[in-house]
């Protein structure tokens, strides 16, 4: 059988590649310590980086079913309940098709320390004196349908209502920390007079008319402060940016790194390593070759830090659900929805992650092996 | 076997679960699929207008509804009271 | 026939430092025969083998090796006129340490690509003739001044080369090791090698493996025998 013949510069490269894993094999404790501290930042920039793009996507793609243009009222520079009669003035702007006061509002639940936030829905198909729970509230009341769900009104008494439903798991990214209950109640538990709503939220069928929409509302109620859809989504996208948060931190603490690692590699190379490419010249390989070995010692190390690194975060965030970064992003909260997101693929994230360490790393293995490299391959005999 | 040819053989091996990796997102890609278009019919039946993801403080449960009081209301330096106030910037 | 025209090597040209190594050597190593470069140390024998095998260029004058010039060859060329003509093996021996007496073997020959199962046998037989073989997957630094000499020379001759340069080969051997070493000169040199020794040890110059004698004293040459 004859074995595949591989072309001359392939199998110089698979011989240069054999000296350079020998070579970092002298020193196994120290290269294998130095790859895994790599593979940990990398770990730690991915796993932020593919956590936020993945709730990103899932955040724009939920908010769709947003409402178009939100009107809230504000005093000196607060929000403030809005009266009942904006609702008709707002629905006869042009664009406008449907204008519907909405109510919400947080409610401090001493039992748990958790804050939940109360809404009525459009139609609560509840009886008044029920409510329908997010999985994040029945967790932390441990309430089930039919318990009874106590709790404190604006006017110091204590109310008692039924669980009728929990909303499902499923939902529990938007939903987690729901109250819904019916207007009635909801006027009673926070002493909201019946002509005074939260804010009030338009439909507007036709979506290039919100801007429009929005400006008319301010000129007609400069009291009032509209939130467009668009603006709702720029939110979302601003907060799990790579660009910011959480992700510069992490961002910063990794490119830190690198240069520290990469400084270390760039202030010179030490007397045994310039020993070392003295006697490969000297023995008849040219400046090429010896940069070779230094490229792929660079990028044996980085390479395989990086992928590896790619992979454990890619199963800490979409297979483990995240674990460490959990604490960081729960903060104080104890409702907390489980993160079983929907993993974006994004080809520039993975290029952006792989230019940061492998090229830096790579380089600054290379660049002292400069003037070494270069030498003229008597300087060894002379030594 | 041949150091050079290990190496390669464990590159294959991380580049093979990175594939598998990628199957595995399109695979949870569309079972989450049908429970993303829930939330989205939730979001516009109940007018939601924020995801459930920062409950520790009112300004960072609603970050596209806050206004430039909320951080202050519990605290004057209230900024950074709540951990998530360092990921979600006032508006 | 390697022939060195009027060369001149100086380091540091130009500075306080400067430095006339080789100051207008002229001279005809022959084929097939066994040369001695004899001299104090300072006298430019190093700086003359470093010129002969390609490993560094003079300053002035012409180098021909067999019937190409290589004084003004690329870096490149002159590496590939290096490594398939000529086998050094050094003073200091520079073995790769950590690395494998048979590793070292190898290593001359990784940057032609060659076939691997080939080479590996090739190295294995070098050091088994040497009588080193058993110590082929010893590291480098455990192995003894006399063993790391026989491993360098099987290092010298691993592609096998036209020409072996050897620079003060016997410095640290005992008189019985230095004796064996001609021997394996004269094998050498009835394999149909050329061979180039730099040496004061008269263990050496005195031997009659060798063919021609050629004095040098600051940078010159003074006396040529037979």
């Amino acid at each position: 059988m004859r074995r595949l013949r591989t072309p001359p510069w392939l199998e110089r490269q698979r011989y240069l590649l054999d000296f350079t894993l020998s070579s970092l094999g002298r020193r196994r404790g120290r290269n294998l310590a130095l790859l895994a501290l790599y593979a940990l930042v990398v770990f730690m920039l991915a796993s932020v980086l593919m956590f936020t793009q993945a709730l990103r996507g899932e955040a724009l793609r939920i908010l769709e079913g947003a409402p178009d243009v939100v009107v809230q009222r504000m005093v000196a520079g607060r929000h403030d309940l809005i009266p009942g009669d904006r609702v008709e003035q707002l629905s006869r702007v042009r664009g406008v098709q449907e204008a519907r006061g909405r109510l919400w509002g947080y409610y401090y639940d001493t039992y748990t320390q958790a804050n939940f936030t109360f809404l009525v829905p459009d139609r609560f198909w509840g009886k008044p004196g029920e409510v329908v729970i997010g999985e994040g509230v029945a967790r932390a009341r441990f309430a089930q349908p039919g318990d009874p769900f106590p709790m404190q009104a604006a006017d110091g008494s204590v109310e008692i209502l039924e669980v009728r439903e929990t909303i499902a798991a499923s939902s529990a990214l938007v939903s987690s920390d729901l109250v819904l209950l019916s207007e009635a109640d909801f006027r009673h538990l926070f002493s909201v007079p019946r002509d005074l709503y939260t804010d009030i939220a338009l439909t507007v069928p036709n979506g290039k008319e919100v801007p429009m929409v929005a400006a008319k509302i301010r000129g007609q109620m400069p009291d009032t402060r509209p939130i467009t859809h668009a603006e709702i989504a720029r939110t979302y996208e601003a907060i799990l940016d790579w660009r910011s948060g959480l992700a510069v931190l992490v961002l910063a603490s990794a490119v830190l790194s690198f240069g520290i690692v990469a400084w270390d590699k760039a202030s010179g190379l030490s007397a045994d390593e310039r020993r070392e490419i003295g006697i490969l010249k000297a023995i008849g390989w040219d400046t090429t070759e010896v940069l070779a070995v230094k490229a792929w010692e660079g990028a044996v190390i980085s390479l395989s830090a990086f992928l590896v690194g790619l992979l454990l975060a890619y199963a800490h965030v979409f297979v483990a659900r995240a674990p460490l970064l959990a604490p960081v992003l729960k903060g104080w909260s104890v409702l907390y929805p489980d993160f079983r997101l929907t993993p974006t693929g994004s080809p520039f994230l993975v290029a952006t992650l792989f230019l940061l360490t492998v090229v830096p790393y790579t380089v600054a293995t290379v660049v002292p092996a400069w003037r070494a490299a270069t030498a003229d391959p008597d300087a060894v005999m002379r030594s | 076997m041949r150091q050079s040819d290990r190496f390669l053989l464990f590159l294959l091996g991380v580049l093979a679960l990175l594939g598998a990796a990628r199957l595995h997102a399109l695979q949870r890609g569309r079972e989450r699929s049908e429970e993303v278009g829930a939330m989205t019919s939730m979001a516009r039946r109940l007018g939601l207008t924020d995801l459930c993801v920062f409950t520790d403080a009112r300004y960072t449960r609603h970050p596209s509804q806050a206004d430039r009081f909320a951080p202050f209301q519990d605290h004057p330096t209230s900024l950074e009271h709540f951990p998530s106030g360092s990921l979600v910037p006032p508006p | 026939m390697i022939r060195l025209e009027d060369v001149r090597k100086v380091f540091h040209q130009g500075r306080p430092d400067e430095l006339v190594a080789v100051d207008g050597v002229s001279l005809d190593i022959s084929d097939k025969q066994v040369t001695v470069l004899r001299g104090p140390s300072g006298s430019g024998k190093t700086s003359v083998l470093a010129l002969v095998g390609c490993m560094a260029r003079p300053t002035s004058g012409r180098i021909h090796v067999g019937d190409r010039e290589v004084t003004s060859l690329p870096e490149h060329f002159l590496t590939e006129v290096r490594r398939r003509t000529f086998g050094f093996v050094f003073q200091e021996f520079h073995l790769v340490r950590g690395l494998t007496a048979l590793e070292n073997v190898m290593l001359p020959a990784y940057p032609l690509g060659g076939s691997r199962k080939q080479l590996l046998s090739r190295a294995q037989a070098l050091l088994e003739r040497f009588g080193v073989g058993g110590r082929a997957r010893e590291r480098a630094d455990w192995l003894s001044g006399g063993e790391s000499q026989r491993v360098a020379i099987a290092r010298a001759l691993v592609n096998d080369p036209m020409v072996v340069v050897a620079d003060e080969p016997t410095a640290h051997l005992d008189s019985k090791l230095s004796a064996s070493f001609m021997g394996v000169v004269d094998a050498l040199r009835s394999e149909g090698r050329t061979v180039l020794i730099a040496s004061h040890d008269p263990i050496v110059h005195e031997s009659e493996v060798v063919d021609r004698v050629v004095t040098l004293r600051d940078g010159r040459i003074v006396d040529e025998a037979l």
